[in-house]
């Protein structure tokens, strides 16, 4: 043990109390995170990046609370301290006012938006003609009709979603923490009679750098570039997901292609929507009213299709990444028209789309259809045939199913990528006839209040998962219709149509589990041990997010769940069989999925009694082709990218003056100037000055 | 932008050590390694002092606020009778290195002074001190917030550097005039440096009021550099033969 060694132990011992005895140290005294942040991401297509980013450290901006439109003149013009980061209230996060901010931006170092609890009377972020270049309308395919010439589908939209902005903008629940905030700026920063306030200042510092730019192809490339590396560094990667689906008859699924002699009703809804802040969309109008229609109209027909199965199959669709150009609908499509799915597209009698379906207008609800197809006689007739089936099926509902009034073409929806690639009798059912009754469409505001899902204060959680509010009376009356409708197109026996009735209450507890909690009884006794653990007090994500090749999203395992259940056949197989079913007779993994379900808790055990499930229900991809052609610059898929990044954070801190930091460099560089001269020189006349009459030899310094 | 707060903290705080380094110490390979051995001895006791603070604290309540700043208090009493009993041993031990020095020495007088090892030794526990006050501090100040969102002053990097640079001179002058007071064996000399320094390093528990410990620190600086001065062979004398021998010498050449 020499010197050497024994300092090394007492550095790795003075490095690991360092470690641990941090306990106050001066960052803390700086710094105040900001928790609770939602950022706006980078996302890019073919053509264009949109969404916002910071640079790579960060933007610091000083804190300036907007209070109206023409407060903005201080961070743009007036204020004397630039950047500015604004922090503004939901209710001027406005296109004018950032668009403002986007043109000047070299003040602008940030923005932050408070959301407040209660939802605004109306804010769409989106665009006013969502999907317009994807859907089936161009100039060669109705060019009358394309581009919303006829109808504005979504008028409130103001585009901010798809605008790219070169600061950060982050979102912020209106809590403790943006009281902080605005201590700190009232504090500090207040704008006193148009006189600038005194330093130090209170600023913000966001971080949210995206690593990828300019666009889909570009960031590909530069993905590709980094798998030759030894550690290799994605720039960006494709949106998608799975689409959900399931059929009354089994299909084999290693069976693909055309098959003669089959007929198939495809009933569709979409799963996902969007917010201009990552991923806090819930799509309550959006997505969840036609999906859990469907799913309430799936288990109606459970029950008649096994007694008297109708002519033709019907094959329920659920499509992921809807809201980016119908990844999973142009998925599907693509794979029907390659044999790669279980059928092809002449197969497809014909499609009944349940749009958004929840906020009636009075006593209608519309039946949308295709009128350039519908210059076919035979198409014509097919799509009459079906409107016939949907309206003879309002017996003992309160509402009446009618066609707009005029012409015009399809609402965005799933069925333009099946015109697409085909004539295909089709309708879109929706509560609006021309644009959407839905005032906060693909934003973070359509959730349950936006449906008016209200609970009687005094219920508790298990009493309000069974409370069957209007909503979901409403919701299960459109599913018998979508039933009844189903099973006729399919060629069912008429006299067993009047028992088909969707359950009020499997759809109330659908509406709590999507739009309020997903960790309750109702759901955990219908998903895997394994799924359990992602339910949350919080409704699931609905932002399709990355593809990953292995795990669907939250939201997609759900609704595969929730499918078997509803649609599949409970079965005394056990866990291990339940895993491995080929080896039973009469048990094939081709035809069915077989699901291990945690089942009910019996009244008086606290042990679940789980189950197998079997049922017809599949996942399939929901990724755009244009991927797997590696057409990144596609004109006819989706071709949506989301960047990655390293970390989102957002930190509150004072920054001095720039006078004080220039009077520390000051006093700095004369202290080490006066010193460096002092100490020359001392040392130079150090024998005059320490020597002493009583030691004159040996003070030589 | 900050970067200029970082650098003016770091002139402040290590421009002086830096000088003294540059034109007494990095010419002469002794003084160079009595410097290094004078930092490390300072770091170990830094390191047993803070064991002692750590386990204290971890067999306490940590919940309990005024027992800790009490243990706080505690631990820098303690670190400062531990550092004045290292200096002590410190000068045991180069005492002896003289010693072995001197005999194996062409020469019949060691090759470095007592005074000279004093200087080099005290400034080597001021530079490593000031190292370990500051250089935590000095990574914060990179920016880009500067301290005083709970009500700190905003003077509080350009009192650090101020009061690092004191720390630093005065370990320095403590050295040198509790060398002289071992040699001369005057036990009070050494009595009045750990009172000093147990005094400055209770102005630095005055904080968050930094500014209000500055002054009472730079009387007592200016104090130590006296007497350091005198205690080293300097005199008022001396002063004016410096003072005149320049004249003289400015004289002949003009």
């Amino acid at each position: 043990m020499g010197l050497e060694s024994s300092k090394w132990i007492i550095m790795f011992l003075v490095c690991w109390l360092y470690k641990n005895v941090n306990s106050s140290s001066v960052a803390q005294k700086i710094y105040v995170e900001v928790n609770d942040t939602v950022p706006c991401v980078r996302l890019l297509n073919a053509t264009h990046q949109i969404g916002c980013q910071s640079s790579i450290s960060g933007d610091t901006g000083v804190i300036h609370v907007l209070e109206s439109e023409d407060d903005l003149e201080w961070p743009l013009s007036k204020g004397p301290n630039p950047p500015y980061v604004v922090l503004l209230e939901l209710s001027l996060f406005t296109r004018s006012i950032m668009m403002k901010m986007k043109e000047s931006s070299s003040r602008v170092a940030g923005v932050t938006v408070v959301v407040p609890n209660a939802n605004p009377a109306e804010f769409s972020p989106h665009t006013t003609c969502p999907n317009d270049n994807t859907g089936v309308y161009s100039d060669t395919y109705g060019p009358d009709y394309a581009h919303c010439n006829q109808t504005v589908w979504n008028p409130l939209g103001n585009g901010l979603s798809y605008e790219d902005f070169d600061f950060p903008v982050f979102s912020l629940k209106e809590d403790n923490g943006t009281e902080v905030i605005k201590q700190c700026y009232f504090d500090h920063n207040r704008v006193v009679n148009g006189s600038a306030p005194q330093y130090p200042l209170c600023a913000m510092q966001l971080f949210s750098h995206m690593h990828a730019v300019t666009d889909t192809a570009t960031c590909m490339r530069r993905n590709e570039v980094g798998t030759f590396s030894l550690n290799p560094e994605m720039v960006c990667d494709a949106l998608g997901d799975f689409n959900v689906w399931a059929s009354i008859r089994p299909y084999n699924s290693s069976d693909l292609g055309h098959k003669d002699n089959e007929s198939v009703v495809i009933a569709a809804a979409r799963l996902d929507s969007r917010a201009f802040f990552w991923d806090v969309s819930t799509g309550a109008e959006g997505s969840i009213s036609g999906f859990v229609t469907l799913l309430a109209a799936a288990q109606a027909l459970r029950q008649v299709t096994e007694e008297a199965p109708p002519t033709h199959n019907i094959l329920f669709a659920f499509f992921q990444g809807e809201a980016f150009d119908y990844i999973g609908s142009s998925r599907m499509v693509y794979d029907m028209e390659n044999g790669k799915f279980v059928i092809n597209l002449d197969n497809v009698h014909s499609i009944l789309e349940v749009g958004q379906v929840a906020l009636r207008n009075g006593t209608d609800l519309y039946l949308h259809s295709d009128p350039v197809s519908r210059m076919n006689n035979s198409i014509n007739d097919k799509v009459k045939r079906l409107v016939i089936n949907l309206q003879s099926s309002t017996k003992g509902v309160n509402f009446s199913l009618v066609e707009p009034r005029f012409s015009q073409p399809l609402p965005p929806s799933s069925l333009q990528r099946f015109l697409r690639a085909q004539r295909i009798p089709g309708i879109v059912l929706a509560d609006h006839e021309t644009s959407f009754n839905n005032k906060r469409y693909e934003s973070y505001y359509d959730n349950a209040n936006n449906l008016n899902l209200t609970y009687p204060s005094n219920l508790t959680t298990e009493e309000q998962l069974v409370f069957v509010t209007d909503t979901a009376k409403a919701l299960a009356e459109v599913a018998t219709v979508v039933a009844r409708a189903l099973y006729k197109q399919a060629g069912g026996n008429e006299s067993q149509v009047d028992n088909i009735t969707a359950d009020p209450k499997t759809v109330t507890q659908m509406l709590y589990g999507f739009l309020v909690q997903t960790n309750n009884s109702w759901f955990q006794a219908r998903v895997s041990p394994e799924l359990k653990n992602q339910l949350k007090s919080s409704p699931p994500e609905f932002y399709v997010g990355v593809a990953s090749s292995s795990k669907p999203k939250t939201l997609t395992h759900l609704v595969q769940y929730l499918l078997a259940n509803l649609t599949g056949a409970a079965t005394n197989l056990s866990q291990s069989q339940c895993q491995k079913p080929d080896e039973l007779p009469g048990e094939s993994k081709q035809m069915y999925s077989y699901l291990w379900v945690q089942g009910m808790i019996p009244p008086n055990s606290t042990e679940a009694e789980s189950f197998c499930v079997r049922a017809s229900v599949q996942l399939s991809p929901a990724m755009s082709p244009a991927f797997d052609l590696g057409e990144y610059n596609s004109k006819i898929y989706s071709t949506w990218t989301e960047s990655r990044w390293k970390f989102i954070k957002a930190r509150i801190f004072l920054v001095a003056s720039r006078d004080l930091e220039m009077l520390t460099l000051g006093v700095g560089v004369a202290v080490l100037f006066t010193s460096l001269l002092m100490t020359y020189f001392i040392s130079t006349k150090a024998d005059v000055l320490f020597s002493s009459a009583r030691e004159p030899a040996s003070a030589a310094y | 932008m900050t970067a200029a707060v970082f650098f003016g903290c770091a002139f402040i705080a290590f421009g002086p050590a830096f000088s003294l380094f540059i034109f007494t110490i990095a010419k002469d390979p002794l003084r160079v390694i009595i410097l290094i051995a004078g930092a490390f001895f300072w770091l170990v006791s830094l390191l047993l002092s803070s064991l002692v603070w750590f386990i204290a604290m971890k067999a306490t309540n940590t919940q309990d606020l005024s027992l800790q700043k009490g243990l706080l208090i505690f631990g820098c009493m303690f670190s400062v009778i531990l550092q004045e009993v290292f200096r002590f041993g410190y000068y045991r031990l180069l005492r002896k290195a003289n010693e072995g020095l001197a005999a194996i020495s062409d020469e019949d007088s060691a090759p470095i002074s007592v005074r000279e090892m004093a200087y080099v030794a005290g400034l080597g526990f001021g530079i490593m001190s000031g190292a370990f006050s500051m250089i935590n501090t000095l990574s914060d100040s990179i920016g880009p917030g500067t301290v005083g969102m709970f009500g700190d002053s905003q003077y509080y990097f350009i009192t650090s550097a101020l009061m690092t640079l004191a720390i630093t001179l005065l370990h320095t002058f403590w050295g040198v005039v509790f060398f002289e007071g071992c040699e001369r064996k005057r036990w009070w000399v050494i009595a009045v440096v750990i009172c000093l320094h147990l005094v400055v390093s209770s102005l630095s528990l005055l904080n968050p009021f930094y500014v209000g410990s500055i002054p009472p620190v730079y009387v007592i600086m200016v104090l130590m550099a006296g007497w350091a001065f005198l205690s080293s062979g300097g005199s008022l004398h001396n002063i004016t033969l410096l003072w005149t021998c320049r004249k003289s010498n400015a004289e002949a050449s003009s």
